[in-house]
């Protein structure tokens, strides 16, 4: 089983002090540990961005690709070995940006794969910039006078992507956010975890306090994440009070459920010399 | 030739009667036109056969098959004297004046009224007009029967037959013995010959290559390439997968190949504009991955449904930075079979991305090919780590530097391996790097890569030459101009003009030594380009410091006839 010890890399951090992305860090190797997998199993893919460097400060598998390709790098791996335990990370700008077109699809095929987005409403990594959840009127370098579209509403578009498991953590709360994590990653299918967690150097306005006055559990207030309609409703819930928890969760079948000649055996398995192709040359004959 | 509006069935009646051509022994090459387009506009389907091998289409028709007007209008100049319409008399008048040639034969076939007799599709007239050509050209029914059977569903497939039949009838009754141009079987009628697209061989290629992941966007003229894989995966035990984009295609297929296994992706023009990203991205974290692009006349759009090589400098540079690669340009296809094979195991060899460069005419043109050998090229996976464990001692490093510059390749799943790649630049384990001195090593350790590859790239066929080694002039060419070039070279042959032709099969690592062998032992260097700038030219004087003699060049989007290029082979002279 893995320890901290274990999971533990030479990378030095290089995120700012008080960075939220320690939260996730810190919940994800717990959620591993809690979980019992071992090292191999696992594979990380990271973007770029702040939340890129999970992959360095993580010893398990993994690829750090480019900015905004996680979900489609994920769904190669998760495709060819279903016997990995495939984690995507990517920051807000990642995925609700530059990766924006992969979002609905991923969600749609429901691969078996857990995407996990640090969610800090700015561009760190390129010192402060507007993304897809910046909130309308936020002042970064890029909209000096203001953010002039509203904020894209992430955990509503899974919801409509027909997402079979979608949740929302804060990185504030380590504990909460690892139960989350423990249930994303048993979750059979495409898990989606966005995670609020602020940005103590670029966003101004999405703070630690501005969270802790806000945000409460769905869980507390008996939110049944089987309903999706009521899940919907609360998606759309922003400004005095922020809903974190499960949203919604079900079960479908997976995009390899319906590949019945693979099913669950892992590509690399399958025997690559000596495929007889005489059969389709004969069809050409 | 067949021609008629889009929807009329076009591709598939020229397709049988070609392949009708095969079974009787016969070479065939076949190619479509069309438009961009579903219904309406104008599409033809040329099949040229021969009792000699033959490697493109002919400038001129022997016989036309018009499903409407509009066909004869546009093709009849090119039909010879004594070449013979087959069109429905009762829907189109047709006079001598209005074709303003009186040399050419007159075959009215009421196929519109056979269709309504047989109750059939309207779909259905191609057929009649396939029936009417076999008896014209006094060739077997039976044949032409067979392939509708083996093509069509029962039931469709029987009132094709029937409609074939009765075309074959009222031609046999009418205008017996009339048409002077005759197809006849030949003592290879049986022979395990083939008949496929470029996009099929591909396709096969990949598979017999043990490729297991498939993942493209649709994009003209690749598409066929998905469409063969699709019904196939099944029986083969692949994974093919349309993805969102071609930038989810190539994340896809890397995802897939850092996974272990093997997996390719293809596309045109614009979707490899769209894939230089993840193409740089598989350089960076030595990822391997095999990409057919197959081109189109551009820039941007052009002329979605034709052909061009204007995008081969593209294939070369495409994506930021400096990474080994490899370009392969099949040239035809059986040249599309081996070659695909190749570049799943250079790209396993060298955990680096290879590319196949093709383009529409040779994707979707139909050959003939003998009987593919599936043993001519073997698998070679290169140094993958293969077992559930990794047993070394010393940790697992995926970019360990080696004396070759290659690391044994783990895959994630190993126990005791951590397999950790990135796209930033990186040490040995993976991890990010901003060091100059790792950054150096590590450039020089990818760069060591092709320096092995090109010294092992003498045992491959990189360039081939057809015909004589020392000749009055040596055509240079790549991809699809072989058949043309091939057929040019041998009309000019006949009459009396030494010319060789040296195709180049490998763009990149450029074959230098061969080529320069080859043009110190001519006395004139042609180089033949369906581009505008030459970009084979300026290869050539990148890599040899050499300029060629001439530039023959065509960009309309239409590939050269035989009789045409021999032609303007000829003006340089």
């Amino acid at each position: 089983m893995v320890t901290l010890q274990d999971l533990k890399t030479p990378k030095k951090n290089t995120w700012c002090p008080g960075c939220g992305n320690f939260g996730i860090l810190m919940g994800f190797k717990q959620a591993l540990i809690q979980l019992g997998l071992r090292r191999d199993q696992v594979v990380l893919v990271s973007g770029i961005g702040c939340h890129g460097k999970m992959v360095n400060y993580v010893n398990t598998n993994g690829f750090h690709g480019i900015h905004g390709r996680v979900l489609p790098l994920a769904t190669g791996i998760k495709l060819a070995n279903p016997n990995l335990t495939v984690v995507g990370f990517a920051g807000d700008a990642d995925c609700y940006d530059e990766g924006w077109g992969h979002f609905s699809h991923a969600i749609r095929r429901n691969i078996d794969i857990t995407l996990i987005v640090h969610n800090n409403m700015v561009l760190g990594l390129t010192t402060g910039q507007t993304t897809a959840t910046s909130q309308k009127g936020v002042k970064t370098k890029s909209t000096p006078f203001g953010s002039i579209p509203p904020a894209l509403n992430p955990i509503a578009h899974a919801l409509v992507s027909n997402g079979t498991f979608v949740a929302r953590g804060y990185s504030g709360d380590t504990r909460h956010l690892t139960g989350l994590m423990v249930e994303a990653l048993k979750h059979r299918g495409f898990a989606f975890l966005d995670v609020f967690q602020p940005c103590v150097t670029f966003n101004y306005h999405n703070t630690y306090d501005w969270f802790k006055e806000r945000i409460y559990k769905l869980e507390e207030e008996g939110h049944d994440y089987a309903d999706r309609q009521k899940a919907l409703e609360k998606s759309f819930e922003w400004g005095e009070r922020i809903p974190i928890g499960i949203f919604c969760k079900e079960e479908r079948p997976t995009y390899r459920d319906s590949l019945p000649h693979v099913k669950g055996m892992p590509l690399t398995k399958l025997p690559v010399k000596d495929i007889d192709i005489t059969v389709t040359l004969e069809t050409m004959m | 030739m067949i021609g008629g509006e889009a929807g009329a069935g076009i591709n598939r009646s020229g397709f049988l009667l070609a392949k009708s051509c095969l079974r009787g022994g016969l070479h065939v090459f076949g190619t479509i036109d069309y438009q961009s387009l579903i219904r309406g506009g104008h599409n033809f389907y040329v099949a040229r056969a021969d009792a000699e091998e033959i490697h493109c289409q002919a400038g001129t028709i022997d016989l036309l098959l018009a499903l409407n007007k509009e066909t004869i209008l546009l093709h009849k100049d090119k039909l010879v004297p004594g070449g013979g319409i087959v069109y429905d008399g009762e829907e189109t008048a047709l006079g001598y004046e209005e074709l303003g040639r009186d040399d050419l034969k007159l075959y009215p076939v009421p196929l519109k009224r056979i269709v309504k007799e047989l109750e059939g599709e309207l779909v259905m007239r191609n057929t009649v007009a396939l029936g009417a050509a076999v008896a014209l050209l006094r060739y077997d029914l039976e044949i032409l029967s067979g392939i509708i059977r083996d093509e069509f569903k029962p039931k469709v497939a029987e009132s094709n037959v029937k409609a074939a039949r009765m075309g074959y009838d009222y031609a046999r009754e009418h205008f017996a013995g009339d048409f002077e141009y005759c197809l006849e079987k030949t003592s290879s009628a049986g022979r395990r010959n083939i008949f496929l697209t470029g996009n099929e061989a591909v396709g096969l290629g990949a598979i017999r290559a043990g490729c297991k992941f498939y993942a493209a966007y649709p994009m003209t003229p690749s598409t066929g390439v998905l469409h063969f894989m699709a019904p196939l995966d099944r029986e083969y035990g692949m994974i093919v997968i349309q993805a969102e984009s071609e930038i989810a295609a190539i994340s896809m297929v890397a995802g897939a190949s850092f996974a272990g296994v093997r997996a390719m992706t293809a596309t045109s023009g614009g979707g490899f504009c769209l894939m230089s990203e993840g193409l740089g991205m598989t350089g960076m974290t030595e990822t391997p991955a095999v990409i057919m692009l197959a081109q189109r006349p551009g820039p941007s759009t052009g002329l979605p449904t034709y052909s061009g090589q204007g995008d081969l400098r593209f294939a070369i540079h495409a994506s930021q930075g400096e990474f080994p690669r490899v370009v392969i340009a099949p040239g035809d296809v059986e040249d599309c079979f081996y070659k695909t094979i190749e570049a799943f195991n250079l790209a396993e060899k060298f955990q680096i991305p290879v590319i196949l460069i093709t383009d529409k005419y040779l994707v979707e043109s139909h050959g003939t090919a003998e009987l593919l050998d599936q043993n001519r090229i073997g698998i070679d996976r290169g140094l993958l780590l293969t077992g559930a464990d990794y047993i070394n001692e010393e940790e697992y490093k995926r970019h360990k530097f080696t004396e070759s510059g290659i690391s044994p390749r783990a895959i994630p799943g190993m126990k005791r391996a951590i397999v950790r790649t990135n796209a930033d630049e990186h040490k040995e384990n993976g991890y990010t790097t901003e060091d100059p001195e790792m950054t150096t090593k590590m450039f020089d350790k990818r760069f060591k890569k092709l320096d092995v590859l090109i010294n092992q790239l003498e045992n491959y066929e990189t360039t081939k030459l057809h015909g004589p080694e020392g000749a009055d002039a040596t055509i240079l060419g790549w991809g699809s101009t072989k058949g043309p070039i091939r057929e040019a070279i041998k009309l000019l042959g006949k009459e009396g003009l030494k010319i060789n032709y040296l195709q180049i099969v490998y763009l990149t690592p450029f074959p230098v030594a061969n080529v320069q062998r080859i043009l110190k032992s001519t006395k004139k260097t042609v180089v033949v380009e369906n581009n505008k700038t030459s970009q084979l030219s300026s290869l050539i004087r990148e890599h040899l410091l050499m300029t060629v003699d001439h530039k023959i060049l065509k960009y309309d989007g239409r590939p050269f006839n035989p009789e045409e290029l021999s032609q303007r082979i000829k003006e340089v002279f």
